[in-house]
Formats: C-alpha cells, structure tokens, sequence
C-alpha cells in the first residue's frame, strides 16, 4: 500500500485492537498462529466481523458473519464506505490531511446503497449498516485479508476497496489500527521484498520510474539494466501461448498444478522448447522439464532470511545436510551464471544479504547480527541503530506537512461479478480454500500423516445436496466450462445454498484446477481462483449436452 | 498524532527478597523479583506463555504478614513486601510437593532443572513405600468421583498405567502426569482455544481427558500439540520421540537445535529443529519468540517430514 507493498500493522496489534474485520480470510485454518493473536484480542474485548461466502470456523468466532456471495467484495466495501460517509462518520481531519481523491471517491460510493448491496452480496442491510458504524466508531480497527480478497480477476481493486474504508476512518497508521494482508507462503512477503514483482528492483524500487535507483543497481551490478517491468505469471503464460516466451526457468513452483485451468499449463509448459525446473521434489511441472536441479529447502538446508506477514525478515538456518545431489540454490543460480559467462565467485547468504543493504535502503540496518539479536527486524530499518517498525505509515498523522509526506489517495473502484458467471448450466458457485492440516498442492503438507486429514471432497450446502438428491460420501460429476472431473461429495453446513467448496491440497485425488478458471487481474496477475461456475451430477445420469463444454479430462 | 504504544511506562516496586532489596516493574510477580536476583526458584506448573494456575505450589515462598505461604509465580510484588525463599517452612513445603510427586508419577524425564530441586530439596520419593500395582488402561479414566478407595498406606499410590497412543502425531504417558495443568491451558484459553481436553475426576482420581474420555481422533484435538510443547514431565511427547526412545535410539546428547522459520504460511513461526543424524526429530518453538511465543499449529510443528521422504526418491 501507498509504494511498498506489506502489511501495516504487526501481529500483537490484534491484540489490543477494538474492532478486527476478517474479509476472505480463514486464518483460524490458513494462518493459525496469526489467529491465536486474534483471540487474545477477543479475550480482550474485541469484537470481530467475519466477511467470508463460507462460514468458516473463524467466523465461528466472529461478533457476526457477513455471508456475502463470491465476488462481491466491492459492492460490500463500497457500500460500506457510502454508509459511513452517509451517517458523518468519515475521520474528515484525516482525510483533510492525509489523502487525497476524497471527493471523487464519495462519488463514486453513492449508488452503492445498503439495499443494493443486500441485493448483490447477500448480506442483510442491518448488517452492512452496523459493520460500517462499528468499524468508523471503533478507536482501533483492522481490516485482514487473504486470498478471499485476492484470488480474483479484480484482486487489485478489491484490496484498494479496502484501504478506502482505512483512509475513510483513519484506521491506518496508528497502533491498533491498520491493514493486514495475511501471506500464504513462508516468504510471498520477502520475494515481494527482493524484487520478484515485474516492475520493482529490490526493497520496492520501481524498475521503470525510478532512475535514480536503477543507476544506482547498475552501478553496484556494473551493467545496464533495462528500465521496462518483466512480465508477471499469468502473462507469461499468455506469452507462451503467442509463442513469444519459449524458455522458462522455474524455482520453488509446481505450476503445472497450482496454475488455473491445469489441461492449458500443461499444454504450454509441455509446449515450451525449454524447461529447467529447480525444485526439492520432482514435482509434476519437474516430470515435463528438460532439465532438473535439485535444490535444496531453503528453510532447513541453507542459511537466509525470510519476510512473514508482519514484514518480519528473520534467519532460517541450515540444520540438515542436503540430500546427495543436492545443491543450495544460490551455489546454483551461481554455477548457471558461470557458465553463461559470468564469474560470481562463490556467494554466501550473508555476502548477498549485505550486498542487498547497500541498495535496498528499507533493508540497509538488517545485518545477521541484528537479525540474530532482536529475533528479527520488520521492515523499513534503514539504519543499524534503528529497531525496525512495528507499523507502518504512522508519518500520515504528522501534524508538519514536511513530515507527513506525500497524501494517501483514494482510488474509486466499480464492483465487476466474476468473469465465469453462473447459468443455467453452471448454476453453482465453487470457491476453493486451505484446510488446516494443508497447503497449497500437497507437495510438503503431504509429507506427513494426521489424523485430522480428510480426502479431497467437493463439498456442497446441505440444501443443494438435498435438491440433488445427492447423500454425504457420494461420488458425483463436478463440470466446469473447462472440464470436468470425480469426485465424492462432503455435505458441509458451513457453506450456503448456491456454494461449493474445494482445495487444491490432493491433485492426485481431486485435480480441482481442471475447473478453475485463468482470467486474471491486469494489475496483480492473480488467477480467479475463488469464483467458478460448476454444475453437479449424480454419477450414471447422462448429463446434458452443454456446448460450452470442451472436451473433458477425468481426474480421478 | 505520531505512533501511539499502548504500553505505558511503569512504576518500579521496592521489595525485599531474603533480605536483600530488589527493584521491580509494578506488576512483576514475585518470580520476576526471585529472577531478577538470581534466585533459582522451582516451577512447574508455570510457564512464561501461560496464564499462572497455582496448583502445583512448588514455587512458594513466605511473605512476613502473610499467613500462608503464597505461589510466587503469580503474586504480584507490592511495595515494602519482605519475603523469604529458603526458610525452613519454605523448604519443607517445596520437598513435600516434589515428593509426592515424584512418587506418584514418573519424573525421570522432567528436565535437568527438575531432577536438580529433587536432589537439592532432599525430596525422597521412595520412602512411601513401593509402588503400588500399575493401573489397568482406561482404569482412572473409569474413576467416578466419591468413589475413590484409599490404599492400605503400606505402598505408594502412583498414576502408573499404559502409554494411550492413538494417532500418528503424539502419545500421551500419563504415568508422567504431574496435573500441571498447562496442556489443559495451552489447549484452551491461553492459546489454541480448542479445549480438546479437561480436568476429570476428583482428588487421587483427577486426570487429564477428553470430553468423555473418547480416543484424541474421536476428540476435537487439532494435532497443534501446543499440550507438548509445555509439557515439563514429558507426558505428552510426539510420536516421532516415543519411537526412538522404545527403540532405544533416542540420545540428546548427539542432537543439535537449530532455529528456523517454518516452510508454510506467511505468518512466520520460529521452529526449533531438533537434529540426531541428519534427520529432524522433534520441532519446538522458542517461547520467547514474539511470532508465537512457542506456540505452532500441526504443519509446523509435524509436517516437516517432507524434507527427508524426499532422500530415498528417484
């Protein structure tokens, strides 16, 4: 937000907050740890709003659940905003001071009323109407997200829907008080942090527009550096589908699997003319690959840092030796340069960190030590004597212009509904999630057996299974507009009438991304993964012709 | 407005432990003033991530005034308190509660500093005789209260029954059981809030259970094993230890720990590797990490198998 992309408050926050708003996050499953801050919270009088299409057993633990449809996230937030406008509510020092596109943005909320956001996002009016009032009255909110938010083709617009309603209140910058994007991944913060977005360097200098910090890469690096951004996952995709990018180099992914829409990754990958994939398993996108380096699981076989969700950079450290043939990626990535003509030496973890705090002033007084020493630093700590900062953007509250720095802007946003909309034919809504026992494709959680696990299912609301005539255990025919697999049914009452529900954790059970869909969001490049159309039928019953069907694959 | 910390600062308390002034923050417990001296005070039902319970009155020490010994692990200091940690009423009391436990449960697994206050206590468990006979399974879990018969007094009572192992993830020794009660704590308010497991029974009868005493896979248990991670007797150990001990492989003295940061989500747990062999073990977390304080949840404190199934694959 606002240049730097990381969450603005830290997890102890939680805590002493007065008002917490989980949207599209279940982390009592997918960040338990996280939650456990969150209870404490509750155990000290926060309340909390759960704004989720499931009722997840973190909005079990909610004040109130708002069940909004798939997709319907802006409507909800805009219509918030319009509320809390409506009622006087808005924070206007803060708005006055501190961000800018105030009025353009009230504009834009006004047709978001409470009635037409009951209508669009399923959520009684009353509800709406008392989120927004608590939410602005509340002299310490947060808003968490997760993937709810933003596996959507408008990710971008649902996260700035939400940091309107912070701007709106205040509610950023302040202890208590902020934004909270929940990370899935271990380090999805630190690659942010280290340049892996295709228009930034290092420590979220802008590879285009900032010249000042290219000169400065290209002189430490000596070598020009193209000022254009690079392309980001779903656009690469596309560019192999035109043919334009023919060689790829894949480190620490299982595209092939966790890729929407599996049958067309497959088909562009296996189309490539060179696949090099340097993962710890042969995974399936490695099955495919040319060629394949063993590295090794950078949180237990090499030393580095990683960033969690809090801007934490802490230490992992190497405490098992690799298994043989194994290689620790950097000696790899080293090794490659080598033989394209380019001598590194032999770089080590630490060298690399220091080279990245001398060109990456948000990182520059991290060094091991310190790290070592204060259990981690989150970011920015731009000096060695600096303790890092616990939350972010606290300069808007500045009362001297010079120090409160350039103003928050608003962005008005317009709900769009999921680009695989419902019909006939494909009546319900299937969005995925993460069990608590799982992660992502199965890959590591599959490693080790619980007894909490359950074999992937498709889990249906207890309504449409009766409507379907379809009992508990059932192996059913689930469709999509891109194919369509097995699987048996699991009646869930968490879900309502109309949703479904599954994971990617079993690809060798359930292949779910046979029926995702891949539009993406231009400004993120983050697939849809939350919002397909399915239609259900029992196993046996010719199912109707539908022309929008493709020739299906069966996973079983 | 600039950054607001909800932490204000505090008075400092002027107390006197065993004679000697000691300077604390308001709301430091008498633990914190011991600790703060330098004196080596027993616990074990405390922990630094749980709420204080006071049952296993190990800890207590003598406040002039006071009538009663009080638990220093959750009394606050308060100005001017004279308190003594080593009078002979204080020592008494401390050996009483090692004694009986010691010779009620197994503590041969309790950590270093356990053993060394048994030994400095002069606690000897062994004179209430032997043992009487182990328990049969589920025989206390059976135990209605008001229904307890005492023992003729010729031979020590103990919990002694067979290890339940009923799951993949950890087994629970309840022969090692001191009701400490920081499972029950750790499963429920204090951090996981899944309150997989109770208090059951009354008195010599009181035990750790799951609702209605069902098998932890018929429970609400969530496998997080926080219950294991504050365990000071070892009652609750995670499978991948039980084995290694049956098999008589099990050696902490070839073990290295290393701290890391768990392979899965983005909130960042530190995990604590523990090492024999080039194979990872057990997994801890430090308690004084402000990502969990030593809490984890069941992938990373039990997924990490996934780095060493992967050394015998093509």
């Amino acid at each position: 937000m606002f240049g730097a992309g990381g969450g603005t408050c830290s997890y102890r926050e939680a805590e002493d907050a007065d008002l917490l708003v989980l949207w599209g996050s279940n982390a009592r499953e997918a960040h338990p740890i996280f939650f456990h801050h969150v209870l404490k919270g509750l155990r000290n009088g926060a309340r909390m709003y759960a704004v989720d299409p499931r009722r997840t057993t973190s909005a079990q633990w909610a004040d109130a659940w708002l069940g909004i449809h798939v997709g319907s996230d802006i409507c909800l937030a805009n219509a918030i905003g319009n509320e809390i406008i409506r009622a006087g509510l808005v924070n206007e020092e803060f708005i006055k001071r501190a961000t800018t596109g105030f009025e353009q943005y009230a504009e834009s909320v006004k047709p978001y009323t409470l009635e037409r956001a009951e209508r669009e996002t399923g959520v009684p009016a009353e509800l709406i109407r008392k989120l927004a009032h608590d939410y602005a009255k509340a002299d310490r909110a947060q808003i968490c997200w997760t993937l709810g938010i933003t596996e959507h083709h408008n990710a971008t617009d649902n996260v700035l829907a939400l940091i309107n309603l912070a701007l709106l209140t205040g509610h950023v910058g302040r202890y208590g008080s902020g934004l909270v994007p929940l990370r899935g991944q271990n380090n999805v913060q630190g690659g942010g942090d280290m340049g892996a977005i295709p228009n930034k360097l290092p420590g979220f200098q802008d590879v285009e527009s900032d010249e000042a910090a290219r000169a400065k890469f290209e002189k430490a690096y000596e070598m020009t550096l193209p000022p254009k951004k690079g392309l980001h996952l779903s656009q690469m995709f596309e560019a192999m589908e035109r043919g334009e990018l023919t060689t790829a180099y894949v480190v620490g992914e299982n595209p092939l699997r966790s890729e929407a829409d599996t049958a067309r990754a497959r088909a562009l990958l296996e189309g490539l003319e060179h696949l090099v994939v340097q993962d710890i398993f042969l995974t399936d996108t490695a099955e495919v690959a040319d060629v394949v380096l063993p590295g090794t699981a950078s949180w237990c076989e090499a030393e580095g840092t990683v960033t969690s969700s809090e801007r934490r950079v802490q230490r992992v450290r190497k405490a098992l030796q690799p298994p043989g043939g194994a290689r620790d990626d950097i000696e790899i990535i080293a090794e490659l340069a080598r033989r394209l003509g380019t001598d590194w030496g032999s770089p080590t973890a630490e060298g690399l960190w220091n080279e990245l705090r001398t060109l990456s002033p948000m990182h520059a007084g991290m060094s091991y030590q310190r790290l070592e020493e204060l259990g981690g630093i989150q970011w920015p700590c731009p000096s060695t004597d600096h303790p890092g900062e616990l939350f972010l953007h606290a300069r808007l509250w500045e009362a001297d212009p010079a120090k409160r720095g350039r103003p928050a802007p608003f962005f008005a946003v317009e709900q769009e509904d999921p680009l695989d909309e419902l019909s006939a034919e494909f009546p319900l809504r299937l969005t995925t999630g993460r069990r608590l026992d799982s992660y992502n494709t199965g890959v590591q959680s599959g490693g080790y057996a619980t007894p909490i696990r359950r074999p992937e299912t498709l889990n249906l609301s207890p309504e449409d299974a009766a409507r379907l005539g379809i009992v508990d255990g059932e192996k059913v025919k689930v469709s999509s507009r891109r194919g369509s697999l097995e699987a048996p049914v699991h009646v869930d009452p968490v879900l309502r009438e109309g949703l479904a529900f599954m994971t990617l954790h079993f690809p060798e059970q359930v292949q779910t991304n046979i029926l995702t869909l891949d539009a993406w969001d231009p400004k993120s490049g983050t697939a849809e993964f939350k919002a397909t159309a399915i239609r259900v039928d029992k196993l046996g019953e010719p199912a109707p012709d539908t022309q929008e069907e493709r020739p299906a694959e069966v996973g079983t | 407005m600039t950054a607001v910390f909800i932490d204000t600062p505090k008075r400092l308390v002027d107390v006197e432990i065993d004679g000697v002034a000691v300077r604390v923050p308001e709301g430091a417990t008498l633990l914190d003033a011991c600790r703060a001296q330098g004196v080596d005070t027993p616990t074990l039902c405390y922990l630094e991530n749980l709420t204080p319970v006071n049952v296993c009155r190990v800890c207590v020490v003598e406040v002039e005034g006071s009538r009663t010994l009080v638990p220093a692990c959750s009394r606050k200091a308060e100005p001017g308190m004279k308190v003594r940690t080593d009078s002979e009423r204080v020592r008494t009391s401390r050996k009483m509660v090692l004694e009986f436990l010691a010779s009620s449960a197994d503590l041969s697994l309790a950590s270093a500093d356990v053993q060394r206050w048994i030994r400095s206590y002069g606690a000897d468990p062994s004179r209430y005789g032997d043992p009487a006979p182990d328990h049969e399974a589920g025989a206390r879990d059976a135990a209605r209260p008001g229904e307890h018969e005492a023992t003729s007094g010729s031979e020590a009572e103990t919990v002694k029954q067979p290890v339940k192992y009923d799951n993949d993830s950890y087994v629970r020794d309840y022969s090692r059981c001191i009701l400490c009660y920081k499972c029950v704590e750790a499963c429920g308010e204090d951090a996981q809030n899944t309150f997989a497991i109770a208090l059951a029974g009354r008195g010599f009868d009181a035990r750790i259970s799951t609702e209605f005493d069902v098998g932890l896979p018929d429970s609400a248990c969530v496998y997080c094993g926080n219950c294991i991670g504050v365990c000071p007797t070892d009652a609750l150990m995670p499978a991948s230890e039980y084995h290694m001990r049956q098999n008589g492989t099990w050696d902490e003295s070839r073990q290295t720990v290393t701290t890391t940061v768990c392979p899965y989500c983005g909130v960042g747990c530190n995990l604590d590797l523990h090492v024999q062999d080039n194979t990872i073990v057990k997994v801890t977390s430090p308690l004084e990490s402000d990502v969990g304080h030593g809490h984890l949840c069941v992938k990373g404190r039990f997924g990490f198998e996934f780095v060493q199934n992967r050394a015998t694959e093509e």
